[in-house]
């Protein structure tokens, strides 16, 4: 019973499409968090506003990179056969 | 900051037109949709995977459109056979089928022997050959550069040289000299060198026909080993003592600590391979899915909101190409840093 479900491929497939989806999650609330506090920052300190930008953008890339782990995932999944 | 100028006024233009196309991608999906169903399953179908694949990987024949074809140089070695070379071209018929050539067998750019025995393969692929256009490219810029700083001295740059020495500059300013502290000059041609070529490797494959240079995980790897060994051989007394001995912490902390920190050591340039890796084929199979939507519905519509989204998501991918060469270059100057920090205690 536990091994035919272990074994089967279609679950796995579904768990990848799951866990990309939650790594599209997490990824959107941590962007979400860094543009409202640079928006925060920003609005507080305009004249600083250049440099807050260029670094949220920097961090914004490193978890983009994140949520880009899902797309990697989900195409290997897909195109593997079996 | 003319950059952020720039954006400033490019996300307002992006977003207008990033919804035009999405309208339009939107509108032919639901017009096509009933005639799709009626229209059933004929001829054979357009397997988008199968497309993307093709275009991520490596490869032995350089496709530069539809059916303009060069076929690189193949280079393996055998115990068997010893060392030979040969045109990849000898593995096709007149009429496009694979065969097999002099006792080699060729399945979707893996040869191996007849016997099923496997080669060792030095071909020079799309990307070897895209690595050696990247170096040519960069020796091409680099060396005038060099020439210019060496006649205008203590004179205005002028030419190519006005264009790379800001950009020089910044990497020297802004991402070496902060992180690796006084020591950075022994580092900075290498840190230079990185940049320079992961900058190019990335907007280099975002032409089309280009391979996906930076996007292979061995070439990221050879990056991130080099960055590895750099780190290690000018590791100081202190790193040393601080990744192998954990100092000031509790015994009873230390067999969990002491582990984790020689762990730590080997992920830093594992997470560098990976990041670069992910973010470049990450964003050719972004590209290439959009465009495969217009074949897979089989629509001008479709295909004008596609063309329209991928030219937006492809100057994004030109933004990225910059941010992911500053990251990788920011991350190696502060592992370097790391290791040759002097002694806070």
């Amino acid at each position: 019973m536990l091994a035919s479900i272990l074994l089967d491929v279609s679950l796995a497939i579904m768990g990848a499409g799951i866990g990309s989806g939650l790594v599209a999650i997490g990824a959107g609330i941590g962007i979400g968090r860094i543009g409202g506090s640079a928006m925060e920052a920003m609005a507080r300190q305009p004249e600083a506003a250049g440099r807050v930008q260029t670094a949220m953008l920097i961090i914004a890339a490193l978890i983009e990179v994140i949520a880009l782990f899902g797309v990697v995932i989900c195409f290997l999944i897909a195109t593997s056969e079996g | 900051m003319s950059t952020v100028f720039i954006m400033k006024y490019s996300s307002v233009c992006v977003n207008k037109i990033l919804k035009i196309g999405i309208l339009f991608l939107f509108l032919g999906v639901f017009l096509i949709q009933p005639s799709l169903a009626a229209e059933g399953s004929e001829g054979e179908k357009f397997n988008p995977a199968e497309m993307i694949n093709h275009h991520i990987r490596d490869s032995h024949i350089w496709e530069i459109t539809h059916g303009v074809e060069v076929h690189l140089p193949v280079i393996v070695y055998s115990k068997e056979k010893g060392l030979e070379m040969f045109s990849s071209s000898n593995f096709f018929d007149d009429e496009h089928n694979s065969v097999s050539y002099n006792g080699y067998v060729m399945d979707h750019d893996h040869i191996t022997l007849e016997s099923g025995e496997s080669v060792l393969d030095f071909s020079i692929t799309k990307n070897v050959l895209f690595l050696f256009i990247n170096s040519g490219i960069m020796l091409l810029i680099f060396l005038s550069v060099a020439r210019g700083y060496r006649k205008n001295e203590g004179r205005a740059p002028r030419g190519i040289q006005s264009f790379f020495e800001p950009i020089i500059i910044f990497v020297r300013d802004e991402i070496v000299k902060p992180n690796i502290g006084p020591k950075y000059e022994k580092y900075l041609p290498y840190m230079l060198t990185l940049f320079f070529f992961i900058w190019f490797g990335n907007l280099l494959g975002l032409f089309p026909a280009a391979a996906n240079l930076t996007g292979n995980i061995a070439v990221t790897m050879v990056l991130a080993v080099l960055t590895f060994i750099i780190t290690n051989f000018s590791g100081n007394k202190n790193y040393w003592k601080h990744n192998l001995m954990a100092p000031g912490v509790p015994l009873a902390l230390k067999p969990i600590l002491i582990p984790v920190e020689i762990i730590g050591m080997f992920t830093k340039p594992f997470s560098l391979m990976i990041r670069l890796f992910v973010a470049i084929t990450a964003g050719h199979i972004v590209i290439l899915s959009l465009l495969a939507m217009a074949f897979i519905f089989q629509s001008y519509i479709v295909g004008f909101g596609a063309a329209i989204v991928v030219t937006v998501i492809n100057f994004i991918e030109i933004l990225v190409a910059s941010i992911q060469a500053y990251v990788f270059t920011m991350f190696s100057s502060l592992y370097i840093g790391m290791a040759v920090a002097e002694d806070h205690h």
